[in-house]
């Protein structure tokens, strides 16, 4: 750690490991649900279960990205936070309002919740991925402006490099986009059209900016690689992500009531998305194999690989099998959506939390990184979390392909409810395979307290 | 990559595609936003159908269920339900809500009124009309 002030991203990186953890457990419960379907019920329906599990991903994805900013700025700039006080008070409202909004969902029937929180005056509850109530939408917005604030005039004061500069309109993008949930027209229609400006325009958009500036700046700090050479590629990742994403939206938009030649844009388009992907995962080897220092984390240089190779294959090649309208036609809606979704998230924005929570944490720790005993542990945590991922994807895709073929092909259709009965099988595996990945979680947790062996030393 | 490729060229290519595609995205959606009235029939969205969107949003109904194949995947297609079961079925469906059914998928009893029940078929009525490019596949959704 070479400013003080990167102090700050300490708390924001606990936080996010802590609620990723509720985020499984949640996961967990819905697994469980799809299986013996009455489990918890009435307590927690598996609505409930379902905004906590997505909106905790969600939340604590944020918490790592301000964590990251907050590491990664200072020291790309070269100079302190322009207010650490104001990011630690940001941490504690941020922390509270989200605490405040999964008590709500847990504690009230969601119809309440959205009376007691003023949602018959601005409506914007209720529709997927953004549950919030309205305050916490507020907080949401506030939190990130405070947050854009800090580490702008930050990089204003200081050395302003093209990773700080990628980082910064990554994360403004967030915000601005984050405004369209407030849009919610009493047009089914309209109100989905503009929710993909949220929603695609994020993990597809601007979030693959931070993806790709996050990821940059621990291969140069791991590889010691020329700068010059690292932003380069940068660039071009990220100049392919918007050529290809923006009207990659399309593919969103075959079947929601929007005219047909989406359909064109959406195929085209969307079919070249997995090209940024794949120049990441080059991107990550490249870099690696012409390393110019030995850096002793070898965890997080497993970590950058493994953002690489599972972003590529959850948003690239899963992504890909199911976006060609022709194909989409049948896919649309099914457990090959839920495949992608998961491969994709946890492969691109889970994982790249990770690296950048990998790297920085023994340095705010004040190492260079954790002892090898340590590190055989993360990397465990590593293969379990991921290599269960991939069976998770595995069985849902299974699940989706005959679910497909029962209830939407042939003459003679299945109904929605005896489909699930027929793929029961991988579900319980899909349940099995997700405790795997609960134990890797705890695995990883494990490998912060784990004492034996000496500790790098900081240079 | 090769030498002669420079960070300000791949700069260049990055704002200026960047710029000229997002200005295309909303070219598009201007002239979306023009066609839609003939795809969405919103001359048929009254008070009831308006109604209706803010029940199925304040009860989450998305949480479980698919609309035009977005949402939950927990529980059967709704934006073609009212063609495969009609309003007074479904009217009687959410009424008897949880079946109880042992080791079976439960939907919550959300004690509505029977105008709320009407302002939710209507919603789910006017849903099925949206023109969807024939989507989903079949009936059954
Ligand atoms: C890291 C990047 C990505 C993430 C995190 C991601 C995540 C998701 C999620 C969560 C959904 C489900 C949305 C819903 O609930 O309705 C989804 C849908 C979809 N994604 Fe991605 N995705 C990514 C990249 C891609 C790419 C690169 C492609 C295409 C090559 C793609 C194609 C699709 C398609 C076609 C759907 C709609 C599925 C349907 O019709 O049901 N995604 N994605
Ligand atoms: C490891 C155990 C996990 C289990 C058992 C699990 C289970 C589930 C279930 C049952 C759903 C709801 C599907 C439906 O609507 O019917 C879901 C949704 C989702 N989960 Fe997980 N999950 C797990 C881990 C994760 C992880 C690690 C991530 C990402 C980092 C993730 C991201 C998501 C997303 C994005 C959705 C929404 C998908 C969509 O709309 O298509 N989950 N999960
Ligand atoms: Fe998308």
């Amino acid at each position: 750690m070479q400013y003080k002030s990167q102090a700050v991203a300490k708390p924001y990186f606990i936080a996010a490991i802590g609620l990723f953890v509720g985020q499984i457990l949640f996961g967990l419960i819905m697994g469980y649900q799809y299986v013996v379907g009455d489990f918890l019920f009435p307590a927690i329906p598996f609505n409930v279960a379902r905004m906590v599990h997505t909106n905790l991903l969600i939340v604590w994805t944020l918490f790592a990205f301000m964590g990251a900013g907050y590491y990664l700025i200072p020291e790309e700039a070269e100079t302190e936070l322009f207010s650490p006080k104001l990011a630690i008070i940001m941490f504690w409202i941020f922390l509270v309002a989200g605490a405040l909004t999964i008590v709500g969902y847990l504690a009230v029937p969601y119809a309440t919740l959205a009376r007691m929180t003023g949602n018959d005056i601005l409506a914007t509850m209720g529709r997927e991925f953004l549950e919030q109530p309205l305050p916490t939408k507020v907080g949401i917005v506030i939190v990130a402006l405070a947050f854009l604030f800090n580490i702008s005039l930050t990089v204003l004061k200081g050395r302003k490099t093209s990773i700080s500069l990628v980082l910064l309109l990554g994360l403004w993008g967030l915000a601005v986009f984050f405004l369209f949930s407030f849009y919610n027209p009493s047009n089914l229609v309209l109100d989905k059209y503009f929710w993909w400006w949220t929603v695609h325009l994020w993990v597809e958009g601007v979030w693959e900016l931070i993806l790709g500036a996050m990821l940059a700046f621990v291969l140069i700090k791991i590889t010691g690689v020329d700068r010059e050479v690292i932003e380069k590629w940068l660039y071009v990742i990220i100049a392919m992500t918007l050529i290809t994403g923006i009207i990659g939206t399309g593919h969103h938009y075959f079947w929601i009531g929007a005219p047909e030649y989406w359909q064109w844009f959406g195929s085209v388009f969307s079919a070249l998305e997995p090209i940024p992907f794949f120049m990441m995962t080059v991107f990550a080897f490249n870099m690696v194999n012409r390393r110019r220092r030995e850096h002793p984390n070898k965890a997080a240089t497993l970590w950058a690989l493994g953002t690489g190779v599972m972003s590529f294959l959850g948003a690239g090649v899963w992504g890909f099998m199911h976006t060609l309208a022709p194909v989409n036609f049948y896919t649309h809606g099914t457990q090959i959506t839920a495949a992608h979704g998961h491969m994709a998230f946890f492969g691109a924005y889970a994982m790249v939390n990770l690296t950048m929570i990998s790297y920085a944490m023994p340095m705010l720790r004040g190492r260079s990184a954790n002892s090898r005993s340590a590190q055989t542990l993360e990397m465990w945590s590593f293969w379990l979390m991921t290599v269960s991922m991939v069976f998770i994807t595995l069985f849902l895709t299974a699940a989706g392909i005959l679910q497909i073929w029962l209830q939407r092909m042939g003459s003679n259709p299945m109904s929605f409810m005896d489909t699930q009965d027929q793929v029961m099988l991988f579900y319980w595996l899909r349940e099995i395979a997700g405790l795997v990945f609960f134990v890797g979680l705890v695995l990883y947790i494990w490998s912060f307290f784990y004492k034996k062996g000496e500790a790098h030393i900081a240079a | 990559m090769s030498e002669t490729f420079t960070k300000a060229m791949a700069r260049n290519i990055f704002y200026g595609g960047a710029v000229f595609f997002f200005l295309l995205f909303i070219a598009l959606t201007f002239d979306t936003v023009q066609t839609l009235p003939k795809r969405d029939h919103r001359e048929n969205i009254t008070d009831s159908v308006v109604r209706g969107k803010h029940i199925w949003e304040t009860r989450d109904c998305v949480g479980c269920h698919t609309i035009l194949g977005e949402g939950a995947y927990f529980a059967p297609e709704l934006g073609n339900v009212y063609k495969r079961r009609g309003g007074d079925f479904i009217k009687a469906w959410i009424k008897s809500q949880p079946t109880g059914a042992p080791g079976r998928r439960q939907m919550p009893q959300f004690n509505l009124t029977d105008e709320q029940l009407d302002d939710l078929v209507s919603f789910l009525k006017w849903t099925s009309e949206i023109n969807t490019n024939n989507w989903p596949p079949n009936i059954e959704g």
